[in-house]
């Protein structure tokens, strides 16, 4: 066992790297979920998002174009969720695993002759002068765009959700859609919005995925990535601060105990592995322990079909 | 008042559904300044009526002049620009959002919050109606979440402010700040459109009245100059039959309650603190508080829902409160829940199946694990009959049935298993006055048969019309039980906001 390879700094930047895509992912399930939907399909559409940006990417020497091709797959695919919930009243709970089992699917065979191919690198933001300075380097600058991307997000969608109007109808028409509709606002178009935003995040991580963190394209490679996030959003009370902080640590615990694992650390390695998840979720319900459900900021209307009868 | 040209005028207004004819050729006008009183039963097509209004529904035909200019909404915020306004019964406060989210998603063109939060303390202190903008909703009483709903419509300078029976859940107190804030618009010459059950109201506070039965306008007058009875019997349309009871000696104490604690299963709810109370065999105790002040929990901790310690509900020698329900109802204590769908019944079952549900112990409707299907359906169609359920039959669903039918058929499957004790909540909720006459009657009879009837209620001149002794519930304490005889309605208003020392067993 050899403690002293692990090295504090690389691991922080290797943290990051690997929260992203599940930070991104329930980000946008954060704000679908505040507009009332569960969308369980998340790791369908980050799956798809990982094929469409690869694809594109690779096809197109940008990862630019890849990542917005991804949020498109994702948005699109979420659209077929959005039609069927909000338009055809199909149970949210069953469409939702529908369209993560659709969406595995169809990302195999999009992903045919993928397999084994590299994709374009994606840069950095800030200039190697600032990425070579030590400890706050890795850290801080030397990170590809899209971290930053997602950083920017949870700062946005928090702004977004506390202070706009338009947020505030989001939240409004989660909390009672009956209300808001008696009010005048279209409870469907503002849900489907939130359905293709949530949509577009959750291919913006599956990307992150194939195109950065592993980077390469194999079948099912989310591997439970999307569940994760749904968990997250649930754990973390439903605010972008605390997702934030669920991402980061389910990351950070992830690499530590790879790290440990490569140290050759006395606990079996099964242990470790399920480590990740149990602290995880421990520490966001230790945090969010001893409130009201309102408190917490579960929408009421979370889960419910809504069908303007009048 | 401004000349002679109506604020609002309804010409001919015709909405159908399919089945039913909500609005038929709804004509009448409303001037400026006015208080005008939209009177009728439920499903005399009110609530239709001022959806369109208020631009939710779309008009099949018929014509709206506001102003002397045609008006045709497409959506609230046409009418919200217009300046109209609406108070709506239910459905439009947010639990999880603070007072000025509330106000601010009523509004057209809302200030910033700072400067929104600033205007609600200013307007809401003109009016009277005091409101801190920073509390969330679903803390606040039934009374104050109605001054948010008023508070909204106030910033906007609304000329016409539509109000769908505001005062159901109000105490009398609060109803008189909500009349005074009334006329103070009005003498500031915003028009007013009525909606209430409650005739008296209507009588003290409304300049005009049409009168709403199965879609038509069946009548219009002036409410100050007929008796309540009078707009009742328009309403309806045929004399009301008000129900009779005749004094006799209180009985030996059926049910005593010393100590009962219980805390809320849901989150708004109210915890039940310290509730003591005896009841009588042969008397009707009805129990009055404004919504969400323990009711609910009141009437599952009687039920066996919730449970309590085993001495703090005692039924003659039997202690009953670690019991669960069925046990209890073996006892004879049978209770009747507001919510009839999802609470008092299962929406998607027959009204056979629901008649097993709560009849199984009395009725003997299984035997060892097998339902007896045939003397179930004996059952149910003696309750449909009995109570004059309109249903086709006892296989169609409780959901299918409307709300007073469903009411009907929920009391009367517990009445029919002849309780020795009946606790309901809310037996005429939303039930036409004749059903709702009905039911009280034969919560009376039951009592006259030697049961002890427990009755809460929101409705207090029901409680009054049918109830021996009265109690109120204000945040989960019950005071103590007074006669109802001569008991007025400031001492009821006292007990109601939380008086408890006035002065028991009178």
């Amino acid at each position: 066992m050899d403690l002293s390879a692990i090295n504090p700094v690389l691991l922080i930047a290797s943290l990051m790297v690997a929260a992203t895509p599940i930070l991104l992912a329930a980000l946008g399930e954060l704000v679908v979920e505040k507009a009332g939907v569960l969308n369980l399909g998340v790791e369908g559409m980050m799956i798809t998002g990982a094929i469409c940006g690869f694809a594109i990417a690779v096809e197109t020497g940008s990862p630019v174009i890849g990542f917005l091709a991804a949020a498109i797959g994702g948005a699109l695919l979420s659209m077929l969720f959005g039609i069927l919930t909000q338009y055809l009243m199909s149970n949210q709970v069953a469409t939702g695993l529908a369209l993560t089992l659709f969406g595995l699917g169809i990302s195999s065979l999009l992903g045919q002759d993928y397999v084994g191919v590299r994709p374009p690198l994606t840069g950095g933001l800030f200039p190697d002068a600032l990425a070579d300075l030590p400890v706050v380097g890795p850290i801080i600058f030397g990170h590809d765009w899209m971290v930053y991307v997602s950083l920017g997000l949870v700062a946005g969608i928090w702004a977004f959700l506390k202070y706009s109007r338009a947020g505030l109808i989001l939240r409004a028409v989660g909390e009672s859609h009956d209300a808001a509709h008696a009010l005048g606002y279209n409870v469907i178009a503002v849900r489907l919005a939130a359905i293709a935003f949530g949509g577009a995040c959750a291919g913006l991580g599956g990307a992150y995925l194939s195109l950065i963190r592993v980077p390469q394209w194999t079948e099912g490679m989310t591997a439970g990535a999307g569940w994760i996030a749904l968990a997250i959003v649930v754990f973390a009370g439903w605010r972008p601060w605390r997702v934030l902080i669920g991402a980061y640590l389910f990351g950070g615990v992830t690499v530590l105990q790879l790290n440990l694992q490569a140290a050759g650390v006395a606990v079996s390695a099964e242990y470790l592995s399920m480590s990740p998840y149990l602290i995880t979720i421990l520490v966001l319900v230790l945090i969010s322990a001893g409130r009201g459900r309102a408190a917490l900021g579960a929408p009421a209307s979370l889960g419910r079909s809504f069908h303007a009868s009048h | 008042m401004t000349g002679t040209i109506p604020l609002l005028k309804i010409d001919g207004l015709t909405k159908a559904y399919p089945g039913v004819v909500a609005n038929d050729d709804v004509s009448f006008q409303i001037m400026p300044g006015e208080v005008h009183a939209l009177l009728g039963e439920n499903g005399a097509g009110k609530s239709t009526l001022v959806k369109m209004l208020y631009g939710l529904v779309k008009p099949d035909a018929g014509a709206l002049t506001y102003n002397g200019a045609a008006y045709a909404p497409t959506s609230p915020h046409a009418a919200r620009e217009t300046g109209i306004a609406m108070v709506f019964q239910h459905f439009s406060l947010f639990d999880a959002l603070d007072v000025a989210e509330n106000v601010a998603l009523g509004m057209e063109n809302p200030p910033p919050q700072r400067e929104l939060a600033k205007r609600i303390k200013d307007v809401s202190e003109a009016y009277g109606l005091p409101l801190d903008p920073g509390r969330l909703v679903g803390d606040l009483s039934a009374g104050e979440r109605q001054r948010v709903e008023i508070v909204r419509c106030l910033l906007q300078d609304p000329k016409l402010l539509i109000m769908d029976e505001p005062t159901s859940v109000l105490t009398p107190q609060e109803v008189e700040i909500l009349f005074a804030t009334l006329r103070k618009l009005q003498s500031e010459g915003t028009a007013i459109l009525y909606i209430s059950h409650k005739l008296e109201e209507i009588r003290s506070l409304c300049d005009a009245a049409t009168i709403l039965r199965l879609g038509k306008v069946v009548g219009r007058c002036d409410p100050r100059e007929k008796s309540a009875r009078e707009l009742a019997e328009m309403m309806v349309g045929m004399s009301l039959h008000t129900p009779s009871r005749e004094a006799k000696p209180k009985g030996p104490v059926a049910l005593s309650i010393k100590g009962l604690s219980a805390k809320s299963a849901s989150q708004f709810g109210t915890s039940l603190k310290d509730v003591a109370l005896d009841v009588h065999e042969g008397e009707v105790l009805g129990i009055g508080g404004v919504a969400g002040n323990g009711q609910d929990e009141l009437l599952m901790a009687l039920s066996g829902e919730i449970g309590s310690a085993p001495d703090a509900i005692v039924m003659g020698d039997t202690p009953l409160g670690a019991m669960r329900p069925n046990e209890r109802r073996a006892l004879g204590l049978l209770a009747a829940p507001e919510e009839r769908l999802g609470h008092a019944a299962a929406p998607n079952m027959s009204l056979t199946e629901n008649a097993v549900l709560t009849g199984r112990v009395r009725k003997s409707l299984t035997s060892n694990g097998f339902i007896n299907w045939g003397a179930a359906r004996t059952f149910a169609e003696d309750v449909i009959g009995r109570f004059d359920v309109r249903t086709p039959g006892p296989t169609h669903a409780a959901r299918s049935l409307s709300g007073g039918n469903l009411q009907k058929f929920v009391v009367g499957r517990e009445i029919l298993q002849s309780p020795k004790i009946l606790i309901v909540n809310q037996p005429t909720w939303g039930v036409d006055a004749s059903a709702a006459a009905s039911i009280r009657q034969a919560l009376l009879d039951l009592a006259a048969e030697g049961a002890a009837v427990v009755v809460i209620s929101q409705d207090l001149d029901e409680l009054m019309e049918i109830s021996d002794r009265f109690a109120a519930l204000n945040e989960g304490r019950l005071t103590p039980p007074r006669d109802t005889q001569g008991l007025t309605v400031d001492e009821i208003g006292l007990m109601m906001g939380g008086a408890h020392d006035l002065g028991a067993v009178a």
